[in-house]
């Protein structure tokens, strides 16, 4: 829309600055590709970029999925992410249809409590949410990663703000044909709900998949890390030892689904991240 | 708050065709919304409370009895050098962050905005480090800036400036970790401001060309930054409270130090409350971050609502 004629000097230009600054951008996820392509001896010989070699990708690969359990993090990463993202949804959604379409009372409270939720920080309530899973014996399982996280505010937020602008008269219709308010909720506004609940999942699962907070809070054991989690132990393991190599293959495993979810899903994906607030 | 309730409060109730039906509907939205409110409060609300509560004592994680202190913690916080360090930290990497990202991340709008081929590699580029996992990339910047072998010194090595132990030298950590930290933030900055130029509309500019100010920076200083203000000042409260929450970087890389210079709000918060198990002090630090974040967003929704309301009559 405001693409004016340019100079091609101011072309050149323009794209000079845009690429140097792609290639800061781009530069530590270069490096750490082809770090872990390259033998551990020759990553610092002092060439400016690591040199890849089938030799080098076998030994450091194959050290990272043997000094650490790396397919268990992924596993982990996977499980934990959907399990929160499903259950996210699964009270969102009828909570956010109540408040948008629903007359009831206490209705005026609960927006204003899913309101002020928002304005919380995620590790605000972190402490007596930890005493309460010490004090089941929940530490170090799945329970501990999931459950604190199934109650999304913004999630009944951003749904109800999608279902308010659903039109009454359809709804009406429904309950005349005699729908339930369930399965008007499952049946009727889910489905028109995709573009919302694509964007909340992505913004969710990525949150998730990358968060190092609350897995280091509750949770020792490797067998139960997650992808973030994993790849801060492995560093720590591998401090002094000289592993860069097998440290970057591990980068390279948990932060691969993150940019191929990233590049094949780029606009709910930007969408999920903008509106997310955390 | 209330500008957002607004609409809830006050739109129409849906016809209601009988009582029976209202009763059945009331019954629904009751069980719709059960499991929801449940846990709002038991995971959310209840616990923000507790620390609250627990601000005010000298809990501790593990040993049973505690004793309220009053405004104990509140006054141990402004005396403890370890805090005000902390929070000197965590001002100095947000007064830097901030605005670094947001010029770059307006610069990078704009000149995306001019280029015909490209733009969306751009894009793509740009965004990636909001989407990496920022664990295994910090372990990359950490290769590239090792003191001896590391790429950044080798290419400072070609133009004469010597080795710079980016992380391990206390004059320089906390720069670098806000280095790190920009890295990550440029590109939600710069999708904010490439939303926000493309709802200018094209008439202001022509407007704007007809009173002299057809281009460079008399053209950005009339009509582009002033169109741009709500989607600036929402993008500088996310990221400073981005900026405060910084806390991945410096677990991975620098653990608080060296000599504690990168000790920030969320790790000392970390460290009293799950490291030392000093829940009471814990709490209390996390309620002034409560404060500071929450302070931040009403300021925002309150600069906001105005704004939109007069952005939206000039363009109509």
């Amino acid at each position: 829309m405001m693409v004016r004629p340019q100079s091609r000097a101011a072309a050149v230009a323009t794209h000079g600055v845009l690429m140097l600054g792609a290639a800061i951008m781009l530069l530590p996820f270069l490096w750490m590709v082809l770090a872990s392509l390259t033998p551990q001896s020759e990553i610092f010989s002092g060439a400016l970029l690591p040199h890849p070699s089938l030799a080098g990708a076998v030994e450091n690969y194959g050290t990272a999925m043997t000094r650490i359990p790396l397919l268990r993090f992924m596993v982990n990463g996977v499980v934990v992410c959907l399990a929160i993202v499903l259950l996210q949804i699964a009270i969102a959604i009828p909570c956010g249809y109540a408040l948008a379409k629903l007359s009831f009372p206490g209705r005026a409270w609960l927006m204003a409590a899913v309101l002020l939720g928002l304005l919380v920080p995620v590790q605000i309530p972190t402490i007596p949410v930890y005493i309460a899973l010490a004090k089941a014996g929940l530490l170090d399982s799945y329970g501990a990663l999931v459950l604190p996280w199934i109650i999304s505010v913004f999630a009944i937020f951003l749904f109800r703000q999608f279902f308010v602008t659903f039109p009454d008269e359809i709804l009406d219709a429904a309950r005349l044909d005699g729908f339930s308010e369930f399965s008007i909720a499952w049946r009727i506004i889910l489905p028109t709900a995709w573009p919302a609940i694509a964007a909340f999942s992505i913004f969710s699962v990525v949150a998730h998949w990358n968060d190092l907070y609350w897995p280091l809070v509750v949770v020792t054991d490797p067998d139960l890390m997650t992808p973030a989690l994993g790849i801060a132990y492995f560093r720590q393991l591998g401090e002094g030892a000289g592993q860069v190599g097998a440290l970057m293959a591990g980068g390279v495993v948990v932060t691969a689904p993150m940019v191929v979810l990233f590049l094949a899903m780029q606009k709910h994906f930007v969408r999920g991240l903008v509106i997310g607030r955390h | 708050m209330a500008a957002l309730a607004g609409p809830a409060l006050s739109r129409p109730e849906a016809p209601m065709p009988s009582w029976t039906v209202h009763a059945a509907q009331r019954r629904a939205a009751m069980a719709l919304t059960a499991p929801a409110t449940l846990l709002l409060v038991a995971l959310l609300l209840g616990p923000a409370m507790l620390v609250l509560v627990l601000s005010f004592t000298n809990a501790s994680l593990g040993l049973g009895g505690m004793t309220f202190v009053g405004l104990g913690n509140y006054a141990r916080m402004l005396t403890d050098p370890g805090f005000a360090t902390s929070l000197r930290n965590t001002a100095l990497y947000v007064a830097i962050v901030v605005p670094a990202s947001i010029g770059l991340g307006l610069a990078a709008a704009i000149l995306i905005e001019r280029v015909s081929v490209f733009g969306s590699f751009y894009r793509a580029a740009y965004f990636l480090p909001v989407a990496a996992t920022l664990v295994a990339l910090s372990t990359a910047w950490e290769a590239i800036l090792h003191p001896s072998f590391g790429l950044a010194n080798m290419a400072l090595g070609l133009v004469g400036i010597g080795p710079i132990r980016f992380l391990s030298d206390p004059a320089t950590a906390l720069y670098t970790l806000a280095g790190i930290g920009i890295w990550q933030l440029v590109g939600f900055n710069m999708i904010l401001f490439l939303a926000g130029l493309s709802s200018i509309p094209e008439e202001l500019y022509e407007a704007a060309a007809i009173d002299g100010a057809d281009r460079g920076l008399k053209r950005f200083l009339l009509v582009t930054w002033p169109m741009l203000a709500p989607v600036t000042l929402f993008a500088t409260v996310m990221t400073i409270i981005r900026g405060f929450s910084v806390f991945e970087t410096v677990v991975v890389l620098t653990e608080g130090g060296p000599m504690r210079s990168t000790t920030v709000i969320l790790y000392t918060f970390y460290e009293e409350g799950f490291r030392y198990f000093r829940a009471g002090y814990a709490s209390a630090i996390a309620v002034s971050f409560f404060l500071f974040v929450t302070t931040l967003s009403l300021l925002q929704m309150r600069l906001a609502e105005p704004r939109r309301t007069r952005n939206g009559g000039a363009a109509s």
